[in-house]
């Protein structure tokens, strides 16, 4: 069997529309539809996820067929994992640690992102900006944070 | 007359100490993200709305507005000095522009770009005081049936006008108005799509979609590209123009100037159409074309001036309708929801002070551009030099602390990094951003006004079609998918993408 269709745009827009439509309609069944005059809160959500699902069986379909246009390569798995795990240590600590770990974990976790990542550079950076931020966010504009939690 | 009272008024506005710093503050971090590339007007206004929230609503606006025609500037000063397109703008501004830094007159080139950019902006300004009031009577006579029709018009041109799939930027307006939809149904009081997440009860945040998508997901892309950015700058001699440039300049400018209004007030096109339109127009009404691509001043003149009055002019349909034309249009819009004001044509009436300080701080902005830039232009290049290894987790601090000073909510930051992963497959699999944040900003109004209309015309659907005003929107968008699906102009379509 020729698999190539996987490796092209259309195929995998045609898979993601389908999804998320796909799940939408599942949720949204339980929600009221109503009629045209009084339209339930199911109305709008059934029609966009329906429309979501015929677009995507589009895609699919012009997917399916040879010489569409394929994926780009250009792919960096590291910063897709990085940059988001950055922000997610960001959530965990600045309710448990405070303003400062949060910041430096973040700085110095986002930029090991980019394959040009200096240890001593990065260090020194993120105490320098972290700073900044303290100063013009914490105390000038005086957004509520705690510091560190517990110490300050 | 009332123009000009009105436009003094607005003056009086934009010219108090606290809007005219706002003002400053907007268009100097407009032109520094202009200059940097990888981070665009989008991803910083998103960035920066959470800090507008502890100042008034006209200066918030006077800021952003502020940063998205800085951006413009900025884009082609170094389009100009090192044939890097700061913005998707200034693409244009690169061919010629270049051109004549590298024969020794960047000054006249940059002179040029401010000029012809102050110029429309002058004349952008003074459209958006003359048909702001006229439009927004109209639409202050527009019930829910014309407001259906509009949103649904301009969504349509915006998802068909924009670079790219068709198909795919209408399947991104759809996405982003499921996503608008999530949260607690106004009429009833049902959870949709909230996941029994209590932060979703209250619908998922503009903020987070738009720095998730915009900012995030664009490191992310930006990351996997790994070409060097190498800075070769021109030397800056002898800024001013001479008479025989200025000669040749001012019909390109106002050639341009016409442009980019049209193109302005157009949904979906970016100002890259408008300076691409004006670049090739000098080059057909040129006596001697050949001189385009080695140097030519009306290349730098018309595109400038076009992008600048395209910028404007969106604000057209924005402050009068309440329609967002673009993706900033549809930031702006949020920005004003979140300082508690329905946008609309309502907006001139009961808040004249935002309407007119905005238009008066437009212009003040441009003037403020021509001033500051010129001189700056050594420090600009300067900043060049940071490396992208240390600017991105700069751009990553800033979005956390914006998003996270909206609610205290982790939640929203875990969610923003969701959407930057999401952004990232949108991007990859060649689905414009923008047609969905212009759905994600109009789906719960237009979920309203449907269900407003059906209710009052007894749940029939022709009511859409039997209202003069609502019918000739639906006509409109009927149309512009006709023409934009008819094969030759398909093709054309196709070419002018390349």
């Amino acid at each position: 069997m020729n698999l190539e269709f996987l490796e092209r745009k259309d195929f995998w827009s045609g898979v993601m529309l389908i999804a998320v439509g796909g799940g939408a309609l599942f949720i949204a069944r339980n929600y009221q539809f109503g009629s045209s005059l009084r339209m339930g809160p199911g109305y709008f959500p059934v029609i966009l996820s329906a429309a979501l699902v015929m677009f995507g069986v589009f895609f699919a379909v012009r997917g399916l067929r040879a010489g569409a246009e394929r994926l780009q390569e250009s792919w960096s798995v590291r910063a897709l994992i990085i940059v988001p795990l950055a922000l997610v240590v960001f959530g965990l600590l600045i309710d448990r640690a405070g303003f400062i770990p949060a910041m430096l974990a973040l700085i110095i976790i986002s930029a090991a992102a980019s394959t040009q990542f200096k240890l001593i550079e990065v260090l020194l950076f993120s105490v320098f900006l972290t700073a900044m931020c303290v100063v013009v966010f914490v105390w000038a504009l005086g957004l509520p944070y705690e510091l560190i939690t517990g110490i300050w | 007359m009332d123009l000009f009272n009105n436009l003094i008024f607005g003056f009086g506005v934009a010219l108090s100490l606290q809007n005219l710093f706002y003002c400053f503050v907007g268009v100097l971090v407009g032109t520094l993200i202009g200059v940097l590339p990888g981070i665009g007007p989008l991803g910083t206004i998103a960035i920066l709305l959470p800090i507008t929230y502890n100042v008034s609503p006209v200066a918030a606006m006077i800021m952003l507005a502020g940063i998205y025609y800085g951006a413009q500037y900025g884009g082609s000063t170094t389009a100009i000095l090192v044939n890097l397109p700061g913005e998707t703008s200034a693409v244009v501004t690169c061919i010629d522009g270049y051109q004549m830094a590298q024969q020794g007159r960047a000054g006249p080139a940059l002179a040029i770009a401010a000029i012809g950019s102050f110029f429309a902006g002058t004349v952008g300004t003074l459209l958006i005081a003359l048909f702001g009031p006229p439009l927004a009577d109209i639409a202050l006579k527009f019930g829910a049936p014309e407001y259906f029709s509009l949103m649904l018009m301009g969504l349509v041109a915006a998802a068909v006008l924009a670079q790219g799939d068709m198909v795919k930027s209408i399947a991104m307006v759809v996405m982003g108005l499921l996503l608008g939809i999530v949260g607690t149904d106004v009429n009833t009081g049902t959870q949709r799509f909230s996941f029994g997440i209590f932060e979703l009860t209250d619908g998922i945040g503009f903020i987070v979609v738009a720095v998730g998508v915009f900012a995030v997901g664009e490191i992310i892309s930006n990351l996997a590209e790994t070409h060097e950015r190498r800075v070769l700058s021109a030397k800056v001699s002898s800024l001013f123009p001479s008479l025989q440039d200025m000669k040749q300049s001012w019909a390109p400018i106002v050639r341009g100037t016409a442009l980019g209004c049209f193109f302005g007030v157009l949904p979906g096109t970016g100002p890259a159409i408008a300076s691409f339109s004006s670049y090739m127009l000098e080059k057909k009404l040129a006596k001697d074309p050949d001189r385009f691509g080695k140097g030519a001043i009306e290349g730098v003149a018309g595109p400038e001036a076009a992008n600048n009055a395209d910028a404007q002019c969106k604000f057209i349909p924005m402050l009068t309708l309440g329609l967002p034309a673009s993706g900033v249009m549809a930031l702006m819009l949020g920005a004003l929801t979140i300082q508690g004001i329905q946008p609309g044509p309502q907006v001139m009436t009961q808040r004249p002070e935002l309407f007119w300080g905005l238009i008066a701080s437009m212009w003040i902005g441009n003037l403020l551009l021509v001033v500051l830039n010129l001189p700056l232009i050594g420090l600009w290049v300067k900043l060049l030099q940071v490396p992208y290894r240390l600017l991105f987790p700069a751009i990553m601090a800033f979005s956390a602390i914006g998003i996270f000073s909206v609610n205290n909510s982790s939640f929203e930051i875990h969610l923003t990094a969701l959407f930057g992963v999401l952004g990232l497959i949108w991007m990859r699999l060649g689905f414009p951003l923008a047609p969905m944040l212009l759905g994600f900003v109009l789906g719960p109004m237009m979920e309203e006004y449907l269900r407003r209309a059906m209710l009052m015309s007894g749940g029939d659907p022709t009511v859409f079609i039997t209202r003069p005003i609502s019918a000739a929107f639906i006509v409109a968008t009927i149309l512009i998918l006709v023409v934009m699906v008819a094969p030759a102009v398909r093709k054309r379509r196709e070419a002018f993408t390349d």
